[in-house]
């Protein structure tokens, strides 16, 4: 029998075609990114069927937590070049008697996420580095009729942001008393038309069903 | 791992041009790019969170003086968020000594009631809705929303849903019944305040509740 001579291969893979797919999955995902906001609460929004996507800038966004407790978030506008956030804090500062200093305030403005503190405990939050402290602060922005900070909020920002459109973002078990408190605060400050964020469910209905 | 070609000395002096291997070592490439790939994968945010819009009207301050608007009685459909995703209804005025209707969030539930009452705007848009679809109304895309408002503005058929919120109701009560509406293309429904009535209504509706032998498991 002869000898059948295995052709000594080479243990070299050719990674090309890998490498091609990659870069394109990679492309891919570079361009659709958009970065998933952190909450510092975990919502869970119910669904709708609505299929209004919600809009990227120019939003303020009160947040209802499933713990009753009421966040509030808003955005730099269309260019960071505005400050809106920055203003916003001094004017809050304003009313309430504290004064920030310009370092605190750049700090504001770059905070991204939403932030539940009410405005004697601003001071702290901002300087605060550990995440436990921070959130240790993060009680939820009053709301109730004796202090109520959120509607301040809400005034300054409509007043530096003229353009800004109201969001709210609660999770699917918060109690209505808190919703409706947040709907009597934006109806109170003349936002009548806002928008509660929610997730996309498909519902078919016609009239022959029954 | 990459080649290393070793380059003979070649003694004549005469130097061939090198025969340089066509093979790159892409390991470590791959390496980075699978890492920036599930990098990328994770942190994005695929489908991008939708928003339903809600218009609530102009609050009325106090030294204002604005008699309420006339409805008509039969017209009316008060529908009460209870607690654990019950839904109370009831036509017309509240009456406390009419017992409230019961029903769900189900497909058969309170869409079922409004589908009802709704029943003539709702064949009015679904046609509307199947004729632009099958191209018989030459219509921008844009514009169908508009159509589909101004058939809404036009009805005067349809109920009057009066939303009212027991006071253990949650957020996702409030979403699911708008929601409702827009499914069934309600054309006129407001968010109101509950009576103290209606209250006394839902707690008597909710201690009778437990003596009904139905359990709720056997009705689906």
């Amino acid at each position: 029998m002869p000898k059948i001579k295995l052709p000594s291969k080479s243990p070299h893979i050719d990674m090309t075609p890998l490498v091609d797919l990659f870069s394109l999955l990679l492309t891919f995902f570079m361009l659709t990114a958009t970065m998933k906001t952190s909450e510092p609460a975990p919502i869970d929004t119910p669904s709708s069927v609505s299929e209004k996507p919600s809009p990227d800038a120019n939003i303020m966004t009160v947040v209802l937590a499933k713990d009753n407790r009421v966040f509030f978030n808003v955005d730099n506008g269309k260019d960071t070049i505005l400050h809106f956030r920055s203003k916003i804090l001094e004017e809050m500062g304003k009313r309430y008697n504290i004064v920030f200093t310009p370092a605190e305030l750049r700090q504001f403005e770059q905070y991204g996420t939403s932030m539940g503190v009410a405005m004697n405990d601003m001071k702290a939050f901002l300087a605060a580095k550990d995440p436990k402290v921070k959130s240790a602060l993060e009680k939820g922005i009053p709301i109730d009729s004796v202090d109520n900070q959120m509607a301040y909020w809400v005034l300054y920002t409509r007043q530096i942001n003229p353009a800004v459109q109201a969001l709210i973002k609660g999770d699917a078990d918060v109690e209505y008393p808190v919703v409706k408190k947040v709907l009597d605060i934006l109806q109170d400050k003349n936002v009548s038309r806002f928008s509660l964020v929610t997730n996309l469910r498909k519902v078919e209905v016609t009239s022959d069903k029954k | 791992m990459a080649e290393i070609i070793q380059e003979e000395k070649q003694k004549g002096g005469k130097r061939r041009p090198k025969k340089g291997s066509t093979h790159i070592d892409m390991t470590p490439m791959v390496d980075l790019m699978c890492l920036l790939i599930t990098f990328f994968m994770l942190t994005t945010a695929f489908s991008k969170p939708k928003v339903m819009e809600i218009v609530l009207p102009d609050k009325i301050k106090k030294d204002q003086k604005v008699d309420p608007p006339k409805i008509a009685d039969s017209r009316t459909l008060n529908i009460i968020l209870g607690p654990d995703d019950i839904v109370y209804w009831y036509p017309g005025k509240p009456d406390a000594s009419k017992p409230l209707q019961k029903t769900d969030f189900s497909a058969n539930g309170i869409r079922q009631v409004l589908l009802d009452r709704n029943l003539a705007l709702f064949k009015k848009i679904e046609k509307f809705q199947k004729d632009v679809i099958a191209g018989k109304i030459n219509i921008q895309p844009d514009s169908v929303r508009t159509a589909i408002k101004a058939l809404k503005n036009d009805d005067d058929t349809g109920p009057i849903v009066l939303i009212k919120f027991y006071k253990k109701a949650k957020y996702k009560n409030l979403v699911d019944v708008i929601d409702e509406m827009s499914i069934v293309g309600i054309a006129r429904y407001i968010l109101t305040d509950i009576y103290p009535v209606e209250e006394v209504m839902v707690e008597t509706a909710l201690a009778s509740a437990p003596k009904t032998v139905t359990p709720p498991i056997a009705k689906k």
